[in-house]
């Protein structure tokens, strides 16, 4: 009768474990980076492969988004006569949350997947093993320098896509909704505060850390095969961006709540 | 086997995947700048034995000797130091597909800082050449091989860094009989030249008499007979004879169904 608590019990402490191997994994990451010998060539291979290579991704995400949230307040204004709001709503919108959250969840695709099949496959290919009888170190190479990379990575491809979801709420103002250009522009800047931005920011480098994380850490575990790599795949893909929206709110509770 | 210690000592070696004991007190003694040839069925667990000794999996029990000290209760500094002076060629090759056939030949000599990276080129071609490949296989990327080239360039990454022992997991499973042949020559020319102890595991007993000084057999996760590789197949232990003549009938009951 007890069957199903002991269930519970098992699925909890298993969690558990994960997690606190999971932190442990991340930091011995991390330690590898303060440590030497550092491997510059992959951390620039990464660091385009994240971040250049996202860029069409990521901008036409943000380009759509600014127009459509344009259009949208536009009309739930138009309601209270508050039409002059839109540029705030667009860049606020855009900065704290929208501008993030989805350059992560798209990163989150390209990237956490790329990463948990590389080094999954490495895995189920003893290539892993290879590395440590060839005097590596398997974190230090695989996983530090993705780490970085990550987290320099996602601020920037954010910033972009601040830039261009504003780009895309001005196109929409200035052609649809009959707002000045100047105007609209002028509202946007004025309305925003640093804070804003930078908070933006910080989420960007906490979410490119869990992205990457997840990807090493789901190829570096897994086992049994192409079908043992297509779990990690997708688990480093859901769990990333879980861990993306769980984060967002807690980092917004974080800067924002009084 | 009374004169020198031996090199590596194995005593009481287990390990087992969840249910299944793979190996079940493993004792064996490998002379120093000999070659050791360990046989077994398929699944017998020769690839774990060797695993082990390398630190790539952790036993349940028994002790790992090297040259007199023991590694399982060795700090990691002088583990990693010893892992510099071991070579392994693995089963399947796990040659690092992310890179081309130069790096991976010179991957332990560059992380080593033995040799810089404008060197490793023409080090690489030296090394390809003792294995029969041609310089302008370095710049292929090892996707771009045969499986029996990429078994060479596994060889040849494995002696780059002229070990002291080297492992040889099936070197010569894979090639036609005459770069077998070629293959087992190379080895044996290896240990040879740099005094280094070989242990390989093959199921080719041509080959095994070639590269063998000593022989031992695995069988149901124990060594059930060491003896001279010259005398295989003649041994007077009624499972190593069938086993060594390859013989449907004997002592040796093939499990088909697990
Ligand atoms: N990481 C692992 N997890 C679970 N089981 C494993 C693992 N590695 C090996 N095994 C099991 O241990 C047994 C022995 O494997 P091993 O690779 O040592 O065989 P082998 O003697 O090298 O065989 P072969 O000649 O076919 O290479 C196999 O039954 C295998 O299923
Ligand atoms: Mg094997």
């Amino acid at each position: 009768m007890l069957n199903p608590l002991a269930a519970v019990g098992r699925g909890v402490i298993g969690g558990c474990r994960t997690v606190g191997a999971v932190v442990l994994f991340a930091l011995t990451g991390v330690s590898h980076l303060l440590r030497p010998p550092f491997y510059g060539r992959l951390f620039v291979k990464h660091l385009l492969e994240i971040a250049y290579f996202s860029l069409p991704v990521v901008a036409l995400t943000a380009i759509f988004t600014g127009m459509v949230l344009a259009l949208q307040s536009y009309t739930g204004f138009a309601r209270f006569n508050a039409e002059g709001a839109v540029a705030n709503v667009v860049v606020l919108s855009i900065t704290r949350e929208l501008g993030p959250v989805l350059a992560g969840l798209m990163v989150a695709g390209r990237i956490g997947a790329a990463f948990a099949a590389e080094i999954g496959t490495m895995r189920v290919t003893d290539q892993i093993d290879a590395l440590t009888t060839l005097s590596t170190n398997p974190v230090k190479y695989l996983v530090a320098p993705r780490l970085l990379a990550g987290v320099l990575a996602l601020p920037f491809l954010v910033l972009v896509a601040d830039i261009l979801g504003v780009m895309g709420g001005w196109l929409i103002g200035t052609t649809k909704l009959g707002f000045g250009s100047a105007g609209y522009l002028k509202a946007t800047m004025d309305f925003l505060q640093v804070m804003d931005v930078v908070s933006g920011l910080v989420k960007a480098a906490v979410f490119g850390f869990v992205i990457t994380l997840m990807g090493c850490w789901c190829g570096y575990n897994s086992r049994g095969g192409a079908q043992g790599v297509g779990a990690a795949t997708t688990a480093a893909v859901v769990w990333s961006s879980v861990l993306i929206l769980a984060l967002d709110y807690m980092l917004t509770e974080l800067f924002f709540a009084q | 086997m009374t004169e020198a210690p031996p090199k590596i000592r194995l005593r009481g070696l287990s390990k087992a995947f969840g249910e299944k004991r793979v190996l079940d007190g493993v004792d064996l003694d490998i002379r120093a700048g000999h070659g050791m040839v360990i046989l077994g069925g398929s699944g017998s667990g020769k690839s774990v034995t060797i695993k082990c000794i390398l630190g790539l999996i952790q036993p349940d029990a028994g002790s790992i000797e090297v040259d007199g000290r023991d590694l399982l209760s060795m700090p990691r500094r002088d583990r990693e130091a010893l892992n510099d002076r071991i070579g392994m060629l693995f089963q399947n090759g796990a040659l690092f597909d992310s890179l081309p056939v130069w790096e991976n030949v010179c991957f332990k000599l560059l992380a080593q800082k033995r040799i810089t990276r404008g060197k490793a080129r023409d080090k690489a071609a030296e090394v390809l050449a003792q294995v029969g490949l041609a310089a302008s296989v370095g710049d292929l990327s090892p996707s771009e091989l045969s499986g029996g080239m990429q078994k060479r360039v596994g060889l040849a990454r494995a002696i780059a860094a002229e070990p002291d022992i080297i492992f040889f997991d099936e070197p010569t499973t894979g090639l036609d009989p005459i770069m077998g042949a070629v293959i087992d020559g190379l080895i044996v020319d290896v240990v040879k030249r740099l005094g280094a102890t070989a242990v390989s595991i093959t199921h080719d007993m041509a080959s095994a008499r070639r590269i063998g000084d000593d022989a031992a057999m695995l069988h149901k996760g124990r060594i059930i007979w060491t003896g001279h590789a010259s005398a295989l197949g003649d041994t007077g232990n009624a499972m190593v004879d069938q086993f060594a003549r390859g013989e449907r009938e004997g002592p040796i009951q093939m499990e088909l169904r697990r």
